[in-house]
């Protein structure tokens, strides 16, 4: 096992490095001129090449990659070209805005749809099945930002319901600590406004789920159909077992393994997902964050945030690949 | 063994097999959510051809006068914030969704295709190094690397192709040499390289058509998320460079602004491109289970 955990660590670090370069590529190929950004159009030629200077564009781009690099091994992601600030700062303060909405998305995906396939396969090929495979289709066919949109209309705009964009209402003030919204509120000894943080992650979340809702289904329902005709399972209904032990002891025990490693899957689409997502909800996370760095030619914040991206992507991988290895030996020796 | 028994493949002999892609065929014609799929396809690209015929208005011009008017005779599916006639766009936008959504997933299958083709044939090294290549295009999130695509090459249709293209990519790269790798040391193929077969006349004769099946499946399903992130782009701004060109996610754009006044505005391109995925989609699960009857349950 643990030779297996370090021939896949090894496996990374040419990904990322590979990743790195194409990143920096990409970066430098951009159209338009990063002093430009900062200085705007009317600055004189002096300044920009001073700044060019003390930014290090002037030197060969295999110098200012190895010296970049060089900054990544101390920490060191960079400052934003817009707003001069430090790249890792704004990535930290970000982030947690992210992993609540992603996690919620998670928790409303796993939770709704492993029972929706269990149920579907306990009922094949009736009226039910036939619903849960509707609504797994459905999931996979509406693009977050229609979904998202049409949520904030029915459930916002018409009913009332629930907010329709942001973290939290801004006037309840919430000191930022750790800057998880449901935690900073608790913190603040504040449950009105966790109650109002909770509920401005509801519509995002969906939104966010949708997508993994139906594959995990999907998966749950076949994985499910999969096991159930297995012979133990048959012995364990003649030993005159009652269903729900059946179903709780013999099928879904079986049947985690396919569906544990699809859900682990399910966060890299979840990260993409989230661009989107947080743009529609005007939530205050890494996803729009980025976004508008790519529109804004903020530089140093696309190479290292993408990287960053990237990293934690890796390294989610990583983690679903062990976690199978582990839950099935087969993998390991082959 | 009972007499039933040694009838029955006598029974299937008879009707006989009309080979793969005929008997796949079959089965489609049998699958009902398939034929829903295809008939939403055809209804989508009827749309796109037939646009300029059907269309009631002019999808670029509007009159201001007729601006945010509901659904009604004159306007099916009412008009936007220029006057603009809403089912007319619809219809103009299906032409740049299937447009850019066909030529996305053509190019990510030459792309993909041939990176997958020569690590899965090769193997050893070539197929170390391209793999690496396939895990850090895997590694960005999909719709980051559109825009960043997008972003870096400028505005427009073939950019956009290119940079979906770049999305679908990893997967069929991924998809044919596993297919491949499993065949390399299939009899057939053990056979055709004993015989002296070249190594591309082994590849494109021999491996090539049996590893077909699953790209085309994948490549159908992959229509559907095509057209997915072709809206996505356009909805966050990275649509065709004119803003008045028909598009159905920079409708959706426009339409955030009146969802209160004109909740139509979200519906009508929303609905196209659900109804254009939902068909790609079960198309795509038809063929699956028609090329593959061991799938279907």
């Amino acid at each position: 096992m643990g030779k297996y955990i370090i021939r896949r660590l090894l496996a990374t670090i040419p990904v990322l490095i590979g990743l790195s370069i194409l990143l920096f590529a990409f970066v430098h190929l951009l159209p338009g001129d990063p002093t430009r950004a900062i200085l705007g159009q009317h600055a004189t030629p002096a300044t920009v090449a001073s700044l060019r200077e003390s930014l290090g564009l002037d030197k060969p781009l295999w110098e200012q990659y190895v010296i970049y690099m060089g900054q990544l091994a101390r920490g060191d992601l960079g400052h934003s070209v817009v707003n001069n600030k430090p790249v890792l700062t704004e990535f930290m303060t970000r982030f947690p805005g992210t992993v609540e909405l992603t996690v919620a998305a998670l928790i409303f995906s796993v939770g709704v749809g492993i029972p929706l396939g269990r149920l579907a396969a306990r009922h094949p090929q009736t009226w039910t099945d036939g619903a849960v495979t509707v609504i797994s289709l459905l999931g996979i066919s509406v693009p977050i930002f229609v979904l998202g949109l049409t949520l904030q209309f029915f459930l916002s705009v018409q009913l009332g319901w629930l907010p329709t964009s942001s973290r939290i209402d801004p006037r309840l003030s919430i000191p930022n600590v750790t800057n998880f919204m449901l935690i900073d509120t608790l913190l603040a000894g504040r449950p009105e406004a966790f109650v109002d943080a909770l509920k401005h992650l509801v519509l995002p979340a969906i939104a966010l789920g949708s997508i993994p809702l139906a594959i995990i289904t999907r998966i749950t329902r076949a994985a499910v159909l999969d096991v159930a005709n297995e012979d133990y399972v048959r012995t364990a209904r003649a030993k005159g077992l009652t269903e729900r032990r059946v179903d709780d002891r013999h099928i879904m025990r079986n049947a985690w393994l396919p569906v544990t490693t699809v859900i682990g899957l399910q966060v890299g689409g979840l990260l993409a997902g989230a661009v989107i997502t947080e743009t529609i909800f005007a939530w205050n996370g890494v996803g729009r964050w980025v976004f508008g760095a790519i529109t804004n030619r903020d530089y140093f914040v696309i190479q290292s945030s993408i990287l960053i991206f990237a990293l934690i992507f890796l390294t989610v991988n990583l983690l679903v690949d062990i976690g199978y290895a582990f839950l099935n030996p087969r993998i390991r020796y082959s | 063994m009972t007499s039933a028994d040694i009838s029955v493949p006598g029974r299937v002999a008879e009707r006989g097999s009309r080979g793969l892609w005929g008997d796949a065929m079959r089965r489609m014609l049998r699958n009902g959510p398939a034929l829903v799929g295809l008939a939403l396809i055809t209804l989508f690209v009827l749309a796109a051809l037939l646009a300029p015929v059907i269309a009631p208005y002019d999808p670029i011009a509007g009159a201001l006068v007729d601006r945010l008017k509901g659904p009604s005779g004159a306007h099916l599916f009412g008009t936007d914030l220029q006057g603009r006639d809403e089912f007319s766009r619809i219809l103009y936008g299906a032409q740049i969704s299937l447009q850019v959504g066909v030529v996305a997933v053509l190019m990510g299958l030459a792309m993909g295709g041939t990176i997958g083709a020569l690590a899965g044939s090769f193997g050893g090294k070539v197929d170390a190094v391209l793999m690496r290549f396939v895990d850090v295009l895997l590694s960005v999130p999909g719709i980051l690397l559109a825009i960043g695509i997008v972003a870096w090459l400028g505005r427009g249709l073939p950019q956009i192709m290119l940079a979906v293209a770049a999305t679908t990519t990893p997967l069929f790269a991924r998809l044919l040499r596993g297919s491949l790798l499993g065949l390399r040391e299939a009899d057939f193929v053990v056979a055709a390289r004993s015989l002296g077969a070249s190594r591309w006349r082994v590849l494109f004769r021999h491996m090539l058509p049996n590893a077909l099946t699953p790209l085309i499946v994948a490549a159908t399903l992959a229509l559907a998320t095509a057209i997915i992130d072709v809206a996505g782009l356009g909805f966050l701004g990275l649509g065709p460079p004119d803003p008045r060109t028909a598009e159905w996610g920079t409708m959706l754009t426009d339409s955030t602004r009146f969802l209160r006044q004109a909740p139509y505005l979200l519906f009508f391109p929303g609905a196209a491109i659900v109804l254009a995925a939902i068909g790609f989609n079960l198309l795509g699960d038809g063929l699956r289970e028609s090329l593959d009857p061991r799938l279907k349950r």
